[in-house]
């Protein structure tokens, strides 16, 4: 009799901690939950108030620098056609971006299929010897000699100017990016090519460059999007405003007394944003970005 | 009209590796024309050089009547299907077919016909319109032969052209292509590392190592009578018994056993020499008693291959401290010995070779490499 009690007591007892140690499990289960939630939140919030508040701002009558549910109206908008610089502003983004962008995809297409083909001593160290240069050359420690350099050869207030100083910034990543596709198609398909008898430039139209078209179009976006951004480049070379691209332009966005005009600067942002946002989903939807190279086979 | 003649043909590459070295051959028009060898010998630079991807460094290459060594690929007439099969990923299969016909400025509406065309001719009409990588090995292969095929070429290059199938569409493609070159009747080389695939497909062969051509013949000739060690060595699905012995009294002396000398050698060889006696194992009868002539050892390792066992035989060596000799015989369904017990080797009358320093003792003083 007893000694089935005391097996009973046992198990009984066995079952409340397993029950209990169950229910702690839980518990911290619980918490962790609420404390990843409450960690994404905080981080999604930080990311996406800034743009909440650019989505909502330019349409306030009265905005501020929190996001909140704007009195809508057009004024904004109105008010920034009247700026004689805010939109001509974005139309010099685009010649920029434009130009750079053909420089850039063209020449480093052109050097990348070298690089991948030809043998040439040196070639990895040139290569990230470039990489690593080419972050100097668009950089602020080189804004005086840059100045200089474009003053003597009558740079200044050329669009071809910065074009040219942005794209030799940007030239050796594309290059670096667009290799590493190159490298990955097989020259067997070049060579049979040419034992068809195509030319050269019959085999980079035919063959390479529609083999690695999606590298292209990386390279393309890639390189709009950082001439779109740019400030310092623009800044330094155009002293007049009306050939300012949009990204020095909404740095002139103030009021009379020295404040940012934030119905302005809103609006304006919001302008100046849209168009890098319809590139990506158009690049994207059409071509799919990859950043490594290779085909499916 | 398009046979192919290379002389003193030799390949330096820019790091000094001499993939080519001298070397002199004529490929006949219409031919079936295999270039053999291990990896390394040479092969594919040979084809590469004939087509024009690399540029050989002296000597010449003919094709039918024209010195095309410096011309560029393009303007030699041959037409080439890469190991991979080199289909542009991008073009529809009809696409890729007509591209060669592109180039030569064809019209779009001419040459989509002229690819469609092709392409019933080898049962691939119903993917016209997909990309190669829709299709099955044994569909890219067929494709890349109608892109070949399409631009009329005067000489076909196939490099390694069954490699990328497997095993089972391989032996397919190999009916196919044997076929396809019959009707076609083009001069046609390819490049090959198995054996078994060059006698199967081809009209000649020629073996090469270290970038020069140790044996050229029919695939008759290249299996019964290898040139060389090497050849005889490499040729066969099993590789020759290639036994070291010495010439006794007319004979052919492996330790004790004296064997019948080839009939080739009658009268070549002196007493005393030493020689290297080669049998294949398809040409060794086994037997479980004592026979004179035959080489005696233990079965060591028997090895089902279906319709007949590879047995392999450990022979005491002919001098005393060296390590035994493993012979191999190949012996019919039922006729299997147990591992352990003791076993003759008879080689047949007829079929068994001799070598003096590597070369196929021969009747007469000629070389043995003959072009």
């Amino acid at each position: 009799m007893s000694g089935t009690s005391v097996v009973e007591t046992r198990e009984r007892k066995a079952s409340t901690v397993s029950a209990r140690s169950a229910a702690s499990v839980t518990v911290r289960a619980v918490l962790a939950r609420i404390g990843r939630y409450t960690f994404l939140s905080a981080v999604l919030g930080f990311f996406a108030l800034p743009l909440l508040w650019l989505a909502t701002a330019p349409f306030d009558s009265q905005p501020t620098l929190t996001a909140s549910i704007p009195e809508f109206t057009l004024d904004n908008f109105r008010t920034l056609l009247d700026n004689p610089y805010a939109l001509p502003s974005l139309l010099n983004s685009i010649y920029l971006a434009a130009g750079a962008a053909i420089l850039v995809v063209s020449f480093a297409a052109l050097a990348a299929y070298a690089l991948s083909r030809v043998r040439v001593p040196g070639r990895d160290a040139l290569l990230y010897g470039l990489l690593l240069l080419s972050s100097i050359v668009t950089g602020t420690a080189t804004m005086v000699p840059l100045f200089e350099l474009a003053f003597r050869l009558n740079l200044i207030d050329s669009r071809l100017g910065v074009i040219l100083v942005l794209s030799g910034g940007l030239l050796p990543a594309a290059i670096f990016i667009l290799k590493d596709f190159m490298d990955t198609t097989p020259t067997s398909y070049e060579e049979s090519a040419r034992v068809f008898g195509a030319s050269p430039l019959q085999i980079v139209r035919h063959i390479v460059v529609p083999v690695v078209r999606p590298g292209l179009a990386t390279v393309t976006v890639w390189t709009v999007a950082n001439v779109w951004g740019n400030f310092l480049v623009p800044f330094l070379l155009f002293r007049l405003p009306d050939k300012q691209p949009a990204a020095v332009i909404v740095y002139t966005l103030y009021t009379e007394g020295g404040q940012a005009n934030l119905a302005l600067l809103s609006t304006f942002s919001l302008l100046y944003s849209l168009p890098v946002v319809v590139m990506f989903i158009f690049v994207s939807s059409r071509y799919g970005f990859r950043f490594h190279g290779g085909i499916k086979r | 009209m398009s046979a192919i003649t290379m002389r003193e043909l030799t390949k330096i590459y820019p790091g000094g590796v001499r993939a080519l070295d001298g070397l002199d051959l004529q490929i006949a028009d219409g031919e079936f024309f295999a270039l053999l060898g291990p990896s390394g010998c040479g092969k594919t630079t040979l084809l590469r050089t004939i087509a024009g991807l690399e540029v050989a460094s002296t000597g010449s290459v003919s094709i039918g009547d024209r010195d095309v060594t410096n011309l560029p690929p393009g303007q030699r007439d041959v037409a080439m299907v890469f190991q991979d099969y080199a289909l542009f990923p991008h073009m529809s299969v009809q696409d890729n077919i007509a591209y060669p016909l592109r180039i030569k400025k064809m019209d779009r509406r001419t040459r989509g016909a002229k690819a469609a065309q092709t392409a019933a001719e080898l049962g691939l009409s119903q993917l016209l319109e997909r990309r190669p990588g829709q299709l099955s090995g044994g569909q890219q292969q067929r494709v890349a032969l109608a892109r070949a095929m399409a631009c009329h070429p005067s000489v076909f290059l196939l490099d390694e052209p069954l490699s990328n199938l497997d095993a089972r569409l391989r032996l397919e493609a190999r009916t196919f292509l044997k076929r396809l070159q019959r009707e076609l009747g083009i001069t046609t080389v390819f490049v090959t590392h198995d054996q078994a695939e060059a006698l199967a497909l081809a009209d000649r062969i020629a073996v090469m190592d270290g970038g020069r051509i140790r044996q050229v013949g029919t695939p008759t000739e290249v299996f019964r009578q290898p040139a060389n060690t090497f050849v005889a060595g490499f040729i066969g699905s099993t590789p020759m018994n290639l036994i070291h012995a010495t010439v006794v009294d007319g004979e052919v002396a492996v330790g004790s056993v004296r064997l019948a000398l080839p009939e080739h050698a009658h009268g070549q060889v002196a007493d005393g020499e030493n020689v290297v006696f080669g049998v294949r194992p398809e040409y060794l009868d086994l037997s479980s008693e004592p026979v004179a002539g035959a080489l005696s050892g233990t079965v060591a390792v028997v090895e089902n291959l279906g319709s007949h066992s590879l047995v392999s035989l450990d022979v005491p060596a002919p001098a005393a401290g060296d390590p035994a000799v493993s012979v191999q015989a190949v012996v019919p369904e039922g006729a299997e010995p147990t591992p352990g017990a003791a076993g003759w080797l008879v080689p047949r009358p007829g079929r068994s070779l001799l070598y003096r320093g590597g070369e196929l003792v021969v009747a007469q003083a000629q070389p043995a490499v003959t072009v």
